[in-house]
């Protein structure tokens, strides 16, 4: 009986994905639908609230720490983008030669990606450190600068500091998926190209960019995601700091959500990451599905 | 795929210089986590302008930092929990992910384009978008402070991602094959667990091993989830146990990542091929 019912498709597959189903919406479908419930009432630790309509978004809405996390999470993203972007297809373009040790230098270029963010991010925060900096050091050794830079101590320079790991860390990701998308193209097109008088540039911008576009606008709709919903970076560097200067969204709804319990007005800080996020999925898949049909 | 060309200076300028500098721009914050593991505490503590004989290495290594961290704190038991957590999850993901994987890449059934789909978007959404609710998910099932909270939450992100993977391998594996087994007798689970799954072991490896640097990478979950010093990660032990208010002990801070980074590291090395393979398999969907 039991094997009969097995060799039936539908009900084999039904079982086959149980287990992934009854995961993902236990604590992916529940848990959004009761972000969206805990977004539009007045909830905190240990009391569930009630209803109180759109009132934590408005709250949200006029709060200048929000405001400032939104603009700071949208500057973060598209300069970390670009810059991990540029330096990534460098770095790729470099590394789709033959030279010694090749393996090697690919090996470890995807460290950063690879060890635990936290962790890495503490190695900066030392090297940014006020007193002890040895990018200060380095830089005051060779007469480039007198004064100590305030690398994560000033308003203004933080956000640009955080960028910087965040560029270190994302790059990687970049030059090995791109390094795989290079080495499909077919070298002959480059040395048709050339006979044909083309420049390393035109090259460039001719073949080898069009032919990874559809490559290159996948990486970036992963990283855009990422980054944009960054949490780690921020809390160790900064933790927000100074003077709230440098949260993005998920760092201020962690500090109201869970440092300061307030449940209701969190759940809607975050949930306010999400048209956004969507608007941003939704148009990369037509881009990429329009890209892939040409 | 291209022999570096054209005169000394030339190769110099264009390849070796940006790529050294790419290098050590990528690579010296791991060396100066080494650095200042081993240096003492009266080096390590001296002001940016002070002239030092050895700055960027020291004369004078000292094991003080890891014997404070295996000593002072519980960093031994963060290290078994993070390896504990990330393995039993990774065990669960690729579970769910070959019968999910198999189910959308074999098998005819309704809905399967929308559950493909769904899975596909469950893969895009960040963790941060829902810790506040999943956090009060897991006070309901009485999870907290678990380290089962964990192992149940990191799967919704390693699941869609070992599907996608896993379901792309299967798809390039012969029908014909598991249809000759069927012909010998063997029933399609039969077929399924004998046949498939043996020649999708790179796939799984490759999703394994993605599975598990996610896993020992995670870290907002497990800072909001766990609370006691005896059930923390490493990421969330180093952040909480090893900073006392403003103070930061650099030298038991520095040995802590880098001990905390090595089991990864080897793993990493161990299977570089895989992981790219998993890396890239991840954008190519």
């Amino acid at each position: 009986m039991l094997r009969r019912l097995l060799e039936h498709e539908q009900i084999l597959a039904g079982l086959l994905l149980l287990p992934t189903v009854l995961i993902l919406s236990l604590f992916i479908a529940y848990p959004f639908a009761k972000g969206i419930w805990l977004s539009l009432s007045s909830a905190t630790v240990g009391n569930p609230g009630v209803f109180i309509g759109a009132k934590n978004f408005v709250k949200v809405w006029n709060d200048s720490i929000f405001q400032k996390a939104a603009q700071n999470t949208v500057i973060y993203t598209a300069i970390a983008t670009v810059f991990k972007l540029g330096l990534g297809m460098i770095l790729a373009l470099l590394l789709n030669h033959h030279f010694r040790g090749k393996r090697l230098v690919r090996a470890s270029v995807l460290l950063p990606f690879i060890i635990p963010t936290v962790l890495s991010t503490f190695a900066w925060k030392w090297m940014f450190d006020p007193t002890f900096s040895v990018i200060n050091w380095t830089l005051y050794y060779f007469g480039i600068i007198t004064q100590r830079i305030p690398w994560l101590s000033d308003s203004n320079l933080a956000l640009g500091s955080v960028i910087i790991v965040n560029v270190w860390r994302g790059m990687p990701f970049f030059a090995i998926t791109l390094l795989a998308g290079l080495q499909t193209v077919n070298p002959e097109l480059h040395e048709a190209a050339s006979m044909d008088g083309a420049n390393g540039w035109q090259r460039f911008w001719r073949i080898t960019w069009p032919l990874l576009l559809p490559v290159t606008m996948v990486v970036v709709l992963f990283s855009v995601i990422q980054t944009f919903a960054d949490f780690q970076l921020v809390y160790v560097l900064t933790g927000g700091g100074p003077a709230n200067s440098t949260h993005l969204f998920a760092t201020y709804a962690y500090q109201i959500g869970v440092a300061a319990g307030l449940l209701g007005e969190g759940a809607a800080i975050s949930l306010a990451m999400f048209p956004i996020l969507f608007v941003i999925v939704i148009l990369q898949l037509w881009y990429i599905r329009r890209v892939e049909g040409a | 795929m291209a022999m570096i060309r054209g005169p000394r200076w030339k190769r110099w300028a264009y390849f070796y210089i940006p790529l050294w500098l790419y290098m050590i721009g990528l690579l010296f914050p791991f060396y100066w986590m080494l650095v200042t593991s081993f240096r003492p505490d009266n080096e390590l503590y001296r002001s940016w302008r002070a002239a030092t004989n050895t700055p960027l290495w020291t004369l004078n290594p000292t094991l003080e930092h890891i014997t404070y961290l295996f000593t002072n704190t519980t960093f031994a038991i963060w290290l078994y929990n993070t390896m504990f957590i990330a393995l039993i999850s990774t065990i669960i993901s690729l579970f769910c992910g070959l019968l999910a994987g198999y189910a959308l890449a074999r098998l005819k059934f309704p809905m399967a384009g929308g559950l493909g789909a769904s899975i596909f978007v469950t893969y895009l959404v960040p963790p941060t978008l829902l810790f506040i609710p999943l956090a009060d998910v897991i006070r309901n099932f009485r999870l907290q402070d678990s380290p089962w909270a964990l192992i149940l939450t990191y799967p919704t992100f390693l699941i869609p991602f070992c599907t996608w993977l896993l379901m792309g391998y299967f798809k390039t594996i012969p029908k014909e094959l598991e249809e000759c087994a069927r012909i010998d007798g063997a029933t399609r689970i039969q077929a399924m667990i004998r046949i498939v799954f043996p020649i999708a072991t790179p796939g799984i490896l490759s999703a394994g091993i993605f599975a598990f640097t996610l896993s020992w990478n995670e870290f907002i979950y497990a800072l909001v989830f766990l609370s006691s010093p005896q059930q923390k990660t490493v990421p969330v032990g180093v952040v909480s146990e090893l900073i006392r208010g403003d103070v930061y002990f650099w030298g038991p801070l520095m040995a802590g990542a880098l001990l905390g980074s090595v089991p990864v590291a080897l793993i990493y090395s161990f299977f570089v091929e895989h992981y790219v393979t998993g890396l890239t398999g991840a954008v190519k969907g």
